[in-house]
């Protein structure tokens, strides 16, 4: 056995993620950008050349709805470890009204959960979204499943699909960015800690929490 | 790949305009139902041309045979015994099913793959399988629902007018074989013009509601009825076919640009986002009194 590395004392850290969690969200990440470049391509011929990732067209097709049973099993997953802390309290409210002044750095909305409310939004918004996503692709799927929908079905399901992925897309763009923007998050994900400064910065209730120290 | 790409005027999923330089007269095949014996031999004309063989199935208690269009099969007779209105007694109408080449195709209109549906100058729309990604959205668009997907190769058929026999200057093979002159082959200005001698003789004879299918929901066909009784829906054919507006939202391209131009602006919004307000930092130094 080889003996645990000791580090030198540092920093204040904060766990945020367990290695399942931060795993499982990569995880979901990564059938996303997949599920995302294989699905524009047919979307719009423009990002047709997408699909050169995908060993041609063809397999591209046949490959995309598996990823998304994937992502969607993935998804779910992730989404129950979660859910508790997602709950949308009356706190949320007053970060909402917030949210414009919040972007422009001109207010400190307090925040007593883990989440925000924007992240709050996310994650039911992804909820739905994947849900539909989910529900739609299984009508459109060649050849197992789209055979035994109706014509009218399969027309409504492919506008719908092609709507939430839009959707989709919007979310995680603010998501991806939101995470750059607020510096420090990404380490949240990456090795599962924050420091203690951005856990009282930015989740001051959810610090007080974590470590039984006094609310800053 | 029968005719030229000089010959090609509409692709799916192309960006760019096709070759416009040559026109090329309009063709079309007439069904004139009434002459129709329902005999089929356009239906073996049609596989052996096409060299094509369908499974043999199983008698489904009437005379269509095969029961439904299907990969392998491209034309199939439908036998409608029908109660006729005002009385006129009881008939059986023999409708040959396959594709009618629109002018405005839904098929090419939903498919996502660059050509693989294309529109000839001379109206017929063909599929090019080799080209094709068994994505089946060629059905959603079609009004008419005539593509069939083959399980085989998870490739899309259809009919395809005999564009190879076409495009050398043949009819096609099912007008080609057509014992008693139900199915005539020539420009669609003849074929309309034909079409209207015999609907002048068909009045004669009584039935004054004959009339010619050329919808023009989709831009017209370029396979033209002859019905002698005049209603499309006593033939199972479609009143008004047009392609479904959902269809139309879905692959309109202003519904396309407009989501790729969002998708893009979300990106942009967020580099200027970040160029004007800057990141929020937290300051790590001064953790033990934050401000
Ligand atoms: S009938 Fe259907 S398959 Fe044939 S050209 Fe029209 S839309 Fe396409
Ligand atoms: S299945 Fe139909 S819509 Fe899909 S790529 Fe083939 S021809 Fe185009």
């Amino acid at each position: 056995m080889m003996p645990a590395m000791r580090m030198p004392p540092g920093r204040e850290v904060v766990p945020r993620y367990s290695t399942g969690e931060r795993l499982t969200h990569w995880a979901v990440a990564v059938a996303y950008v997949a599920l995302f470049l294989s699905g524009l391509a047919m979307f719009h011929p423009f990002f047709y050349w997408t699909s050169a990732f995908f060993g041609g067209a063809a397999f591209m097709r046949v490959l995309h709805p598996f990823l998304g049973v994937a992502l969607f099993v993935l998804f779910y997953a992730y989404a129950l470890r979660l859910w508790r802390d997602n709950i949308m309290t009356d706190s949320d409210k007053k970060w909402m009204s917030n949210m414009v002044a919040y972007m422009n750095k001109a207010a400190e909305p307090y925040v007593d959960g883990k989440y925000n409310a924007g992240q709050k939004l996310m994650y039911w918004s992804m909820v739905v979204v994947i849900a539909g996503l989910f529900l739609t692709g299984i009508v459109l799927w060649r050849p197992y499943f789209a055979p035994s929908f109706a014509l009218v079905t399969r027309r409504v399901a492919a506008v719908l699909h092609a709507g939430l992925a839009f959707v989709m897309f919007v979310g995680i763009g603010i998501h991806v960015y939101a995470a750059y923007w607020t510096k420090g998050s990404m380490r949240a994900m990456t090795r599962g800690t924050v420091s203690g400064a951005w856990a009282r910065f930015h989740h001051p209730g959810w610090y007080a929490r974590m470590t039984g120290k006094e609310r800053p | 790949m029968a005719f030229q790409s000089l010959d090609v005027i509409n692709r799916s999923a192309s960006t760019s305009t096709p070759p416009q330089a040559r026109g090329a007269l309009e063709v079309a095949k007439l069904i004139d139902i009434s002459k129709c014996i329902g005999c089929k031999a356009c239906q073996s004309a049609c596989m052996e041309w096409n060299d094509l063989r369908d499974e043999v199935g199983i008698n489904p208690g009437h005379y269509d045979n095969p029961a439904d269009l299907t990969a392998q099969s491209w034309t199939v007779m439908r036998f409608y015994e029908e109660e006729l209105p005002a009385d006129k007694g009881l008939a059986w109408l023999i409708v040959k099913d396959g594709c009618l080449h629109c002018a405005e195709p839904g098929c090419l209109k939903a498919c996502p793959a660059p050509g693989a549906i294309v529109q000839y100058a001379n109206g017929i729309v063909d599929f090019q399988q080799d080209q094709c990604i068994g994505c089946g959205y060629c059905q959603t668009g079609c009004p008419f629902n005539i593509p069939r997907y083959s399980m085989k190769d998870q490739k899309a058929y259809k009919c395809t007018l005999c564009s190879d026999r076409v495009s050398v200057g043949l009819e096609p093979a099912c007008v080609k074989t057509c014992p008693t002159g139900a199915l005539a082959f020539g420009t669609k200005t003849d074929m309309k013009d034909l079409a209207g001698e015999r609907l002048v003789e068909l009045k004669s004879r009584g039935f004054e509601k004959a009339a010619l299918y050329d919808p023009s929901g989709v831009g017209g066909t370029h396979v033209l009825f002859v019905l002698p009784h005049g209603d499309p829906e006593l033939y199972r054919l479609p009143k008004d076919p047009r392609v479904s507006p959902l269809v139309a939202l879905w692959r309109s391209g202003v519904a396309k640009t407009l989501g790729v131009l969002t998708m893009v602006s979300v990106v942009v919004a967020g580099i200027f986002h970040y160029m004007k307000v800057g990141p929020i930092e937290v300051d790590e130094d001064h953790k033990e009194n934050p401000s």
